[in-house]
């Protein structure tokens, strides 16, 4: 049981680390939604992984809640980054730090 | 042993010797903004009636309590009670008893003469009717003060003759001198009531009441160190009050006020309080022998003290503030002498009463003729002019030196004659301060009544200027002042006060082997006559210096205490500011600035916040990890 549920976490784990490494080092706003998406995406995969793996449903609802979830936040995210982009004309997530004053 | 009977007949007037001036300084106070006009004209004399009034009162209860069996003497009259919380269960009680009679009969009778002399003294000051009313109150609180049954109502009387005294130092308020001489009067009282109060507490709680009656029952069943605290804390109020060292300060200070108020306040009856105290006391010292020694031991270096200002000070007021001080120092020493000495503590106190009045009334009548001048570089000769003054004031002289018939003879000769049997020193040391005592009061007689003329300070008087006798209403009282001041001795007829005293404060008992007393006598009258001899040389024979008197520069209590309590004040408010509010306050500068370094966390980039959150979850997964494994 254990050997075939591995690979898929191991897969989830590198998809993740990717992830949190490009929402941590990369400026633009759109790759670091991407990165986001990666990382949600990443831990949909081991729930899903597991849920194969232990026989039951929870995993799998678990996923799909993340989905939905994720497709609401691109919804509000993508607004506020057209919105930045509009007025400073770059998509840096370095430029909203000016709200901070 | 204080047992007294129920107020019965005329005693229960008892109250009404009080309420009587108590009231005219309350219609006078209310009053006088309501009628000005009426309070003017007659104010005063209702001070002076109600006075009189309080003291015919007290000479009715006098009469008729001499008439009582000894053991009927003592009277208590319960007026209400005054408060009740916890066990403190404090009566308005009043005492009647031979002690507080011929207190009684000394205010009221001295304090009617000198409220009749003040309405010919004060007669120009706008402020008449207020003065007259703190007399009134002063009056009032003093006959409070010795009739009280308990510490608490005698500290009641205490307070009010201090505050009394307060006002009336600095009744001349306008004059930045007085207003100080007030405060300072005040303050160092303050020092001495801080031990009368914790005399209270003490007694207390080591007796469960501060009745006279039962704490006199039950001393003897108190530790000897407690009674020794007690007798130490009444000493310390007793200082204050009576201007002893080392809380003399005031009195010198406190002549600023009207002259009628140093006669009635500052030498006949407030500055007394303290010898009262020590005698009314005297069932405390009677089981101390430390506190008893404490007393003998003020007692004579206040009188010695006393008598040295006496011989340095130009002003005839501060002369006589210094006489006081000695004369009170050798009441004292007879309180602290116990049984022996009470009665004639007493005693001295009532002859002093008479000729201290009348001097400080006649240095008023002086200062009334020589308009206000105090110095008495500026007397001289006012013998001729002030025949009345002159001749009065010679019996007060004669009885303060001890001259021998007249009343300070008999008082303080007892008090020497009972401090040879105490010790020989302090024997020799009270007959030194007689000595001291004729010469100052020598030098002042010579520089005011006699020698040359020395009114013409300035030039600013014509030659033919001379000081005029002051009105009758001032020498009357300054007649009967006089006139007591000569007889007061009789009190002592077959030692009658004594006998009277005696169920108050115990028989005197006479030591054997003790020198005659007649020769005491002798010795007494010999240092005297080198007193005057002496002041006679030095001042009587040389044209007196222009200037003022100097004589080894002596430190003031004040300059020594002063600024080392300035500096204490300093350091408390130091360690106030840094180390009490430091520790208060610290704890949030150090918060604001911590909270700053972690405000720099917050750098508004959205990777930092990243790193956190994900850092976090790192700890809490590897904390989960830990836990479960």
């Amino acid at each position: 049981m254990m050997d075939t549920v591995t690979p898929y976490v191991v897969l989830s784990s590198i998809l993740f680390t990717i992830g949190a490494v490009g929402v941590l080092v990369r400026r633009n706003a759109i790759v670091v939604f991407m990165c986001v998406e990666l990382m949600l995406n990443a831990a949909n995969l081991a729930l899903v992984a597991f849920s194969k793996a232990n026989g039951n449903l929870d995993g799998q609802v678990a996923a799909f809640f993340v989905m939905v979830v994720a497709a609401a936040e691109v919804v509000v995210g993508l607004a506020i980054i057209m919105t930045i982009f509009r007025t400073r004309e770059s998509a840096s997530v370095d430029e909203p730090r000016q709200l901070k004053w | 042993m204080v047992s007294p009977v129920e107020a019965t007949g005329v005693f229960h007037l008892l109250w009404v010797v009080v309420a009587l001036p108590l009231t005219g300084a309350t219609v006078l106070l209310i009053g006088r903004p309501l009628a000005p006009a009426a309070f003017d004209r007659f104010g005063h004399w209702l001070a002076v009636g109600l006075s009189s009034l309080s003291f015919v009162l007290s000479l009715v209860l006098f009469v008729v309590d001499l008439g009582r069996d000894e053991g009927q003497r003592q009277v208590v009259q319960h007026v209400y009670q005054w408060f009740q919380t916890g066990h403190l269960d404090v009566g308005m009680d009043l005492l009647y008893d031979p002690l507080s009679a011929l207190f009684l009969l000394l205010i009221t009778g001295v304090g009617s003469l000198i409220h009749l002399y003040s309405v010919g003294y004060m007669a120009h000051d706008p402020r008449r009717t207020r003065f007259f009313a703190y007399l009134n109150l002063f009056v009032a609180a003093m006959l409070m003060l010795v009739l009280a049954e308990n510490y608490l109502g005698l500290f009641l009387g205490w307070e009010g003759v201090g505050l009394a005294s307060y006002l009336l130092i600095g009744f001349w308020q306008a004059r930045p001198s007085a207003a100080a001489a007030a405060k300072k009067a005040f303050v160092m009282n303050r020092v001495g009531d801080m031990g009368i109060s914790m005399a209270i507490a003490l007694a207390f709680v080591t007796f469960g009441s501060t009745s006279f009656t039962v704490i006199s029952h039950a001393a003897g069943q108190a530790s000897d160190g407690r009674m020794t605290a007690l007798g130490l804390l009444l000493l310390l109020g007793a200082c204050g009050k009576s201007a002893q060292v080392p809380l003399q300060a005031w009195l010198l200070d406190a002549m600023e006020g009207p002259t009628p108020v140093s006669a009635l306040i500052h030498a006949a009856t407030m500055v007394t309080a303290g010898v009262y105290l020590i005698v009314r006391s005297g069932f405390v010292f009677d089981l101390s022998d430390a506190a008893r020694t404490a007393v003998v031991v003020v007692a004579v270096v206040t009188l010695l003290w006393g008598a040295f200002i006496g011989c340095v000070k130009d002003d005839i007021k501060k002369v006589l503030a210094g006489s006081t001080m000695s004369q009170i120092g050798y009441m004292m020493l007879g309180a602290g002498l116990g049984p022996a000495g009470y009665a004639f503590a007493i005693f001295h106190l009532l002859t002093h009463g008479f000729f201290k009045a009348n001097m400080f009334l006649g240095a008023g009548s002086v200062m009334h003729g020589m308009d206000d001048d105090v110095n008495m570089k500026h007397y001289g000769a006012l013998a001729r002019f002030m025949p009345v003054t002159f001749l009065t004031f010679a019996m007060g002289y004669l009885a303060i030196i001890g001259f021998p018939g007249f009343s300070g003879f008999w008082s303080k000769d007892k008090i020497i004659e009972a401090a040879w049997d105490y010790h020989w020193y302090v024997g020799v040391l009270a007959l030194i301060g007689a000595g001291i005592t004729a010469f100052y009061m020598t030098r002042l007689m010579l520089l005011t009544f006699f020698g040359q003329r020395r009114w013409d300070v300035d030039g600013s008087r014509p030659p033919d200027w001379h000081p005029h006798e002051s009105p009758r209403i001032m020498t009357g009282p300054l007649v009967v002042l006089a006139a007591l001041s000569i007889l007061g001795g009789l009190l002592l007829l077959g030692s009658w006060i004594s006998d009277w005293l005696a169920p108050v404060v115990g028989e005197p008992e006479h030591h054997e082997g003790a020198p005659p007393a007649w020769l005491m006598s002798v010795f007494a009258v010999i240092v005297v006559a080198v007193g005057v001899a002496t002041a006679w040389a030095y001042v009587g024979r040389r044209p007196v210096a222009p200037g003022l008197t100097r004589f080894l520069p002596v430190p003031h209590v004040e300059d020594v205490v002063v600024p080392p309590g300035l500096q204490l004040t300093r350091g408390l408010l130091t360690t106030d500011k840094f180390a009490v509010d430091g520790l208060l306050s610290g704890g949030p500068v150090a918060l604001a600035a911590v909270a700053g370094e972690f405000r720099k966390a917050q750098n508004g980039y959205v990777r930092s916040y990243a790193l956190s959150v994900l850092g976090g979850t790192v700890v809490v997964a590897l904390a989960l990890l830990v836990v479960n494994w």
